[in-house]
């Protein structure tokens, strides 16, 4: 019998990975957009701070965001201040670590997607008379979907496999940063295998289809140039 | 009329170049710059419809200033309204046949859609993608939808370079057919001298970025000793 407990985990792990895919969209296709079309002097250092998640340890992040949050420090003192949120140990806190922490499962395909599309298309929208933006909606983004598809999923997976910054900024607090891999963990430390293989089960599942959702689009990327 | 006075530094395979043109069109020439690849055409092109700006110059088309590096003048391209067609045609693939040609369009006009597609005997593919097409099929597409945004100048970046034979003199005619029916100033780039002669008004011969060669394509290629001087000229 499903527990309430291992439903709520599952629903919470599921509201952290999409509020973390849905806030990087946004600000994720603005900064691939600048990064792939403009040339600036200090771009290959915000390349790089956008990578080093892909090899940093999550806990090296986890360790600067909970050193961040601290109401000794600005940012802290600054949320709790102003918008009376603590950040440590708190769903806003793992949030934006999180949001942090997968920049570049966001970004990375979308800057690959959009370099990828031949840059005389965007010159003749412009020839033509289009805008920046008209261009950008009307011939970028429908020719980049399969690159879309993959950041979302790729941003989504990451997320709900996400363990290191969780643990670190949100600890194991039920109904607010308990997610599915710290579940797992915790589980296994109690002894509770039939527990742990249930969220293992689900999370093993979950990622099998994202990625075979993003194998099948990179199998169809290659017909439109 | 067509004010061309520019400089700019290009960079090349074998360096640094300095393309230097500096040449006065009148209303209706059907000019074709002729030159060995790397001799700056295709960037005299793109600094003409706004794509790459140049180090220092003039460009005056009508009675609007395009370009004036003095008076920090610079129009983009969408301002410049010039049809210009890529070498790789450039045709949007997310968009059927007749939405390229519609895209193009500055204000709605169904019935200029179909005049184009049946211009270009294109009706029967108006619902088919880019990837569905020929080269020369492509080639006719992108003619058709440069003209369907009424520019104010055609430029045409080697169009028939990868076609064959007989597919290019088909389409001379189209190209002919494109700029009769604007009734402007048509600018293409071509290596074959045969094309030069059959369609341009005016030749412009480039080496290294400079024009070396400009005149009626019957007096610059008038003989073959002339055609070997300007091919020797220019490799």
């Amino acid at each position: 019998m499903v527990n309430q407990d291992f439903i709520n985990t599952l629903l919470l792990t599921g509201k952290l990975a999409g509020w973390t895919t849905l806030i990087l969209f946004v600000i994720g296709f603005p900064i691939a957009y600048l990064l792939a079309n403009k040339r600036f002097w200090f771009k290959p250092i915000v390349e790089a701070l956008i990578s080093m998640p892909m090899v940093l340890p999550p806990t090296v992040l986890g360790f600067y965001m909970l050193v961040a949050y601290s109401p000794q420090n600005a940012v802290g003192q600054f949320m709790a201040n102003y918008f009376d949120v603590r950040l440590a140990f708190s769903f806003v806190g793992v949030l934006i670590a999180s949001v942090i922490f997968s920049l570049p499962f966001m970004i990375q395909p979308l800057q690959n997607g959009l370099t990828a599309i031949p840059k005389s298309l965007q010159e003749a929208s412009y020839t033509l008379g289009k805008s920046e933006l008209t261009t950008f909606i009307r011939v970028l983004i429908p020719n980049m979907i399969p690159s879309i598809i993959t950041s979302i999923a790729m941003t989504f997976a990451h997320c709900i496999g996400e363990f290191g910054v969780v643990i670190m900024v949100g600890g194991n607090m039920p109904g607010e940063t308990r997610v599915a891999s710290i579940a797992i963990y915790d589980e296994v430390q109690a002894m509770n295998y039939q527990t742990a293989n249930q969220y293992s089960f689900v999370l093993f599942i979950i990622s099998l289809v994202i990625l075979t959702i993003i194998y099948s689009m990179n199998g169809k990327k290659k017909i439109l140039f | 009329m067509f004010k061309i006075d520019i400089q700019h530094t290009m960079q090349t395979s074998d360096g640094k170049k300095m393309l230097e043109v500096c040449t006065e069109i009148p209303d209706n020439e059907l000019l074709c710059l002729f030159g060995h690849s790397g001799a700056g055409k295709t960037t005299l092109f793109r600094i003409l419809a706004g794509l790459t700006r140049p180090d220092k110059g003039r460009i005056v088309f009508g009675d609007t200033v395009w370009y004036d590096s003095e008076k920090k003048i610079n129009l983009s391209p969408q301002e410049r309204n010039v049809g210009f067609m890529f070498q790789d045609y450039a045709l949007f693939p997310n968009m059927s046949i007749e939405k390229n040609i519609r895209y193009a369009q500055k204000e709605k006009d169904e019935e200029n859609v179909d005049k184009l597609l049946t211009l270009f005997d294109l009706e029967l593919l108006r619902n088919r993608k880019p990837h569905q097409l020929s080269g020369g099929q492509k080639q006719r597409v992108a003619l058709a939808r440069a003209l369907a945004a009424k520019p104010s100048v055609l430029m045409l970046d080697e169009p028939l370079s990868a076609l064959d034979s007989e597919m290019r003199s088909a389409l001379q005619l189209e190209i002919l057919k494109a700029h009769n029916l604007l009734q402007t100033i048509t600018l293409m780039v071509s290596h074959d001298i045969p094309e030069v002669i059959k369609l341009a008004t005016t030749v412009l011969v480039l080496k290294n970025g400079a024009v070396v060669n400009s005149g009626k394509p019957e007096d610059v290629f008038e003989s073959t000793n002339a055609q070997m001087r300007v091919l020797k000229c220019i490799i």
